[in-house]
C-alpha cells in the first residue's frame, strides 16, 4: 500500500489549486462524479450517493469510514481526472452519508469502483501527506483552543457557550484562523456523529466529556461560587482536550462534520445528544445486521492478537485506575496542606504580634509571610497536579473503555471475511496509533508536570533564602 | 551536645529493624536544641544513653557524670520509666521552696498507640497488596515508629538536662535519688483518687487564677509579664496545633507520592512499549522525591511543631510561677490585714507579726527569683526560636535544593530519551 502513497499527478494541478475548494465540498465526490465520465473507469456503475452497492458483502453499516485503502483507490482513480470539473455539489452534509463497504486493495485496482461516495472528505496531496500515519504523523498543523466560557440565557434554559478557536495552515479550511461559539451539546452532537460513523469500523473515537447535571445546574441558576467556576473551568479544559485529541486523529480530521463544527458559525442544534457509546452503536449495527444475510465470523490468527491486546488493555486500565486514584488523593492532600499552611501562617502572625522581643516578633511575622506564600504555591501545585495529571488519566481511562468496546464489538460482528479482515486491520492500525499517541501524551504531560514541580521547588528556595537572614537577625 | 546512642526497639514489633533509615537528620539531636544554654557542665552532666521500647512501656537508661561530692561515684547509670519522671516533676511542684522557680515542664507520656495501630493494620492487610508495596509501607511505618521513639527519648532527656542546669534544682535530693538509686523507685502512677485530687486542685487553681489575676500588680514588671504570658500562651497553643496539622498534611502528601511511585512502577513493568523505561524512571523519581518530602515534613515537625509544643509547656510553667507568686501576695496581704486586726485588738500580736514576716519573706523571695526566672525564660525562648528557625530555614533550603536537583536530573534524562 505504501506504493500508492505517491501523490497522483493530478493534471498539473498543484495543491494550491485546491484552495479554491469551498468548505464542505468534497473534492472526492466531485472526482467521483467525473469518474463516471472517465473512460478509464468503465463501470463505476452508478455512483450516486445513495446507492449502496449490492455487491457489498455485508450489512449496510450506517456510516462509512475512509481509510487508506480507499484513499488509494482514488489515487488511482483520480489519475485521469481534471479537477476543474464544474460539478461540485457538496454531497456532504450532516446527514449520515451512505455506506461504503471498505474493500480490500485488490478490488481497488480494477477501477470497478464498487465503493460509493464517501462522507469522507477531500483527498489531495497535501492532506494525504499530512495524514501519513506510519510516518511521523505529528505535524498536523492545527491548533484548537476552547476559551471564554459565557453564560447565555437565564434560569434552567441557560447554557454555557464556549469559544472554539482554530489556528491552522491546512488548506482544507478556508481560513487560517477562525473561531466559533459552541455549547456543550454541540460537542456531544459532534461526538455522536463521529462515533456513529467511525466506531464500528474500528476507529478509536475520542470520548466526549461527560455530562454533569449537578454541575451544570449550579451554573444555570447562577450560583457564583468557586465550585461552579471550577466546574466550568474543568469542563472547558476537558472540551479543549477532547477537540485536540479528535483533530490529532488523521481520519477524523478529514471528517466534514468535524470541519463544520470548527468552522460554521451556525450549527444545527444537536437534538439527540445522548453521546452514542460503543454499546449504542453495537445495538444499532446489530439490528441492521439482522436484516441482511448473516455470515459466520471467520476465526483467524488475528484473534490471538486481539486477545492479547485485550488482555493488555485490561491490565493497563486497571493500573491507570489505580494511578488515577493515587493522584486524586495527592490533589486532596495538597489542598489540605494548603489550607493548613494558611491557618498556620495566620497563627504565626498572631504569635509574632504577642511576642515582646522585637527581633523575634519580626522574624515570626516574616515566617508567617513565608508560609502564606508557600500556601499559594501549594494551591498552584494542587491545580497543576489535578489538571495536568489527573484529568489526563481519567481521559485515558475512558479512552481505553472506548477501545475495549470496539474490541468487544469486533468479536461479535457478523460480517464477511473480507470486511472482517479490513476492520481488524483498521483496528490494529488504530491500536498502534493509540499506543503511540498514548506514549507521547503521557510523556508530554508527565514532563510538564515535573517541570511544574521544578518551579515550585525554585520558588520555595527563594522564599526560604529570603527568610534565613531574618531568622539569623534575631538577637 | 551528645546524641542518644541507638535506641533499641522491642523485639515484638521490629524484627529486622536496625537503627533504621536515617530518618532524622543529624542536626536535630534531640530537643536539647530547644534549650540552648544547657551547656555541658563538668559538675553535673545527665543524658539518656539508651532506651528500650516494650509492649506498653519505655525503659530509659539515665546516665550521669558528675564531680559533685553528693554522689558515690563519678559516673553511673540507672533505668527509669516515664512515671518516675513524673514523680520527680511533681515533687518539685509540690515543694514550697521552689515556688519561685519555673519548674521545667514534665515530658509527655510516650504514645505509640497510633503507630502501633497502623503497623497492626498493615499486618492485617498484607494479603491485599503487592510485596513491594507492603515492604515500602512497612519501612515507612517503622521509620515513623522510630521517629516517635527518638522524640520521646529526647523530651525526657531535655527535662533532666533542664533540672541539671538549674542552680537550685540540681541540688534537689529527690533528683539525686532519681539519678543514682539503682532500684525501682516504686512510684506507681497516680491512682484514681489522686488523679481526682489533682483535678480539683487544678480547678481551684484556675478559679483562683481568675480572682488573682484580676488584681493589678503594683510591680510593672510582673504586670507586664502576666498580660504577656496569658496572651502568649494561648497563641502558642494555637500555633502549635496548626503547625501539627500542617506537618501532618505534608506527610500525607508525601505518602501519596509513594503510592504514585508504586503505580508507575507497576505500569512500567507490565508495559511492553518503550514507555516502560519512562515509567520506571519517573517511578524512581517519585520514590526519591517522596523521601525528601518526608524529611521536610519530619524536619518541620521537629524544628517548628516541637518547638512550639515545648514553649507551650514552658509558658504554662511560667504562668504557674506567676500564679504562685500571686497566691503568696494574697497571703501576704491577708497576713497584713490579720496583723492590723491583731494590733487593734491587741491580741496574738506576736503570732500575727511572725506570720506576717514569714509571708513577706516568702513573697519577696518568690518575687526576686521569679523575676530572674522570667528574664531567663525570655532569653532562653528567644535563643531557642532563633536556633530552630534558622535551622528550619536551612533544612528547608537543603531539601528544596535536593528536590530541585533530583527533578532536573530526571527531566534531563527523560528529555534526552525522547
Amino acid at each position: 500500500m505504501a506504493a500508492e502513497r505517491e501523490p497522483p499527478p493530478l493534471g498539473d494541478a498543484k495543491p494550491t489549486d485546491f484552495e479554491e475548494l469551498e468548505d464542505g465540498e468534497d473534492l472526492f465526490t466531485s472526482t467521483v462524479s467525473t469518474l463516471e465520465s472517465s473512460p478509464s473507469s468503465p463501470e463505476p456503475a452508478s455512483l450516486p450517493a445513495e446507492d449502496v452497492s449490492t455487491n457489498s458483502n455485508g450489512p449496510k453499516p450506517a456510516e462509512v469510514v475512509l481509510d487508506d485503502d480507499r484513499e488509494d483507490l482514488f489515487a488511482e482513480a483520480t489519475e485521469e481526472v481534471s479537477l476543474d470539473s464544474p460539478e461540485r455539489e457538496p454531497i456532504l452534509s450532516s446527514e449520515p452519508s451512505p455506506a461504503v463497504t471498505p474493500v480490500t486493495p485488490t478490488t481497488l485496482i480494477a477501477p470497478r469502483i464498487e465503493s460509493k461516495s464517501m462522507s469522507a472528505p477531500v483527498i489531495f496531496d497535501r492532506s494525504r501527506e499530512e495524514i501519513e500515519e506510519e510516518a511521523n504523523g505529528d505535524v498536523f498543523d492545527i491548533e484548537i483552543g476552547v476559551s471564554d466560557p459565557e453564560k447565555v440565557g437565564d434560569g434552567m434554559n441557560a447554557y454555557m457557550a464556549y469559544r472554539v478557536t482554530t489556528k491552522t495552515s491546512l488548506s482544507m479550511f478556508s481560513k487560517s484562523e477562525f473561531s466559533v461559539k459552541r455549547r456543550f451539546s454541540d460537542f456531544l452532537g459532534l461526538h455522536s456523529k463521529l462515533a456513529s460513523k467511525y466506531l464500528h469500523v474500528g476507529y478509536i473515537v475520542p470520548p466526549a466529556p461527560e455530562k454533569s447535571i449537578v454541575g451544570m445546574t449550579k451554573v444555570k441558576v447562577g450560583k457564583e461560587d468557586s465550585s461552579s467556576t471550577e466546574f466550568v473551568e474543568k469542563r472547558r479544559a476537558a472540551l479543549e482536550r477532547y477537540l485536540q485529541r479528535t483533530v490529532k486523529h488523521p481520519t477524523l480530521l478529514q471528517d466534514p462534520d468535524l470541519r463544520q463544527f470548527l468552522e460554521s458559525s451556525e450549527l444545527p442544534r444537536a437534538v439527540n445528544t445522548q453521546a452514542l457509546s460503543g454499546a449504542g452503536i453495537l445495538r444499532m449495527v446489530n439490528k441492521a445486521a439482522d436484516a441482511v444475510n448473516k455470515m459466520t465470523i471467520k476465526m483467524n490468527e488475528s484473534d490471538a492478537w486481539f486477545e492479547e491486546k485485550q488482555q493488555q488493555f485490561e491490565n493497563l486500565d486497571q493500573q491507570l485506575r489505580k494511578l488515577h486514584a493515587s493522584v486524586e488523593a495527592l490533589v486532596c492532600h495538597r489542598k489540605e496542606l494548603s489550607a493548613n499552611t494558611a491557618a498556620f501562617a495566620k497563627s504565626a502572625a498572631m504569635l509574632g504580634n504577642s511576642e515582646d522581643h522585637t527581633a523575634l516578633s519580626r522574624a515570626l511575622s516574616q515566617l508567617a509571610e513565608v508560609e502564606e506564600k508557600i500556601d499559594q504555591l501549594h494551591q498552584e501545585q494542587a491545580f497543576a497536579d489535578f489538571y495536568m495529571f489527573s484529568e489526563l488519566l481519567s481521559d485515558y481511562i475512558r479512552l481505553i473503555a472506548a477501545v475495549k468496546e470496539i474490541e468487544e464489538w469486533e468479536a461479535k460482528v457478523q460480517q464477511g471475511e473480507r470486511d472482517f479482515e479490513q476492520i481488524s486491520k483498521t483496528i490494529r492500525k488504530e491500536v498502534g496509533r493509540f499506543e503511540k499517541e498514548r506514549v507521547k501524551d503521557f510523556k508530554t504531560v508527565i514532563i510538564k508536570y515535573l517541570e511544574s514541580l521544578v518551579q515550585t521547588q525554585q520558588q520555595l528556595i527563594k522564599y526560604w533564602e529570603a527568610f534565613l537572614p531574618e531568622a539569623k537577625a534575631i538577637a | 551536645v551528645r546524641a542518644c546512642a541507638g535506641p533499641r526497639l522491642g523485639a515484638a514489633m521490629m524484627e529486622g529493624l536496625d537503627d533504621g533509615p536515617d530518618f532524622l537528620s543529624e542536626e536535630d539531636r534531640g530537643l536539647k536544641a530547644i534549650n540552648v544554654d544547657l551547656q555541658s557542665d563538668a559538675a553535673l552532666q545527665v543524658d539518656i544513653s539508651d532506651a528500650l521500647s516494650e509492649r506498653d512501656k519505655v525503659k530509659f537508661t539515665v546516665h550521669t557524670k558528675s564531680s559533685l561530692p553528693n554522689f558515690k561515684q563519678n559516673e553511673f547509670s540507672v533505668v527509669r520509666q516515664h512515671e518516675e519522671f513524673i514523680w520527680l516533676h511533681d515533687s518539685f511542684v509540690e515543694n514550697e521552696d521552689y515556688a519561685g522557680y519555673i519548674i521545667p515542664p514534665a515530658p509527655p507520656r510516650p504514645d505509640f498507640d497510633a503507630s502501633r495501630e497502623k503497623l497492626q493494620k498493615l499486618g492485617e492487610g498484607e494479603g491485599s497488596m503487592t510485596k513491594e508495596e507492603f515492604t515500602k509501607m512497612k519501612q515507612e511505618l517503622e521509620a515513623e515508629y522510630l521517629a516517635i521513639f527518638k522524640k520521646t527519648v529526647a523530651m525526657h532527656e531535655v527535662f533532666l538536662c533542664r533540672v541539671a542546669a538549674h542552680p537550685i534544682l540540681r541540688k534537689d535530693l529527690n533528683f539525686h535519688v532519681f539519678l543514682e538509686y539503682n532500684q525501682d523507685l516504686s512510684v506507681r502512677g497516680k491512682n484514681k483518687k489522686e488523679k481526682l485530687e489533682d483535678f480539683f486542685k487544678n480547678m481551684v487553681k484556675s478559679a483562683d487564677g481568675v480572682i488573682v489575676s484580676g488584681v493589678k500588680d503594683v510591680d510593672d514588671f510582673f504586670e507586664h509579664e502576666r498580660t504577656f504570658l496569658l496572651e502568649y500562651h494561648n497563641r502558642v497553643k494555637d500555633a502549635s496545633a496548626k503547625s501539627d496539622r500542617m506537618t501532618r498534611s505534608h506527610k500525607s502528601a508525601a505518602d501519596d507520592y509513594n503510592r504514585i511511585g508504586s503505580s508507575l512502577y507497576a505500569l512500567g513493568t507490565q508495559d511492553s512499549t518503550d514507555i516502560c523505561k519512562f515509567f520506571l524512571k519517573v517511578s524512581e523519581l517519585f520514590d526519591k522525591t517522596r523521601k525528601i518530602e518526608a524529611r521536610v515534613s519530619a524536619d518541620e515537625d521537629l524544628k517548628l511543631s516541637d518547638l512550639l509544643k515545648y514553649y507551650l509547656r514552658e509558658s504554662q510553667a511560667a504562668k504557674d510561677l506567676l500564679y504562685r507568686r500571686s497566691r503568696s501576695l494574697v497571703d501576704y496581704e491577708n497576713a497584713n490585714k490579720a496583723l492590723d486586726k491583731a494590733r487593734a485588738k491587741n491580741k496574738d500580736v506576736l503570732q500575727a507579726e511572725t506570720s506576717q514576716q514569714l509571708c513577706c519573706q516568702k513573697f519577696e523571695k518568690i518575687s526576686e527569683s521569679a523575676k530572674q526566672e522570667l528574664i531567663d525564660f525570655k532569653t532562653r525562648r528567644v535563643a531557642a526560636f532563633r536556633k530552630n528557625l534558622v535551622e528550619l530555614a536551612e533544612l528547608e533550603l537543603k531539601h528544596a535544593k535536593g528536590n530541585l536537583q533530583l527533578l532536573q536530573n530526571c527531566l534531563a534524562v527523560l528529555n534526552g530519551d525522547t
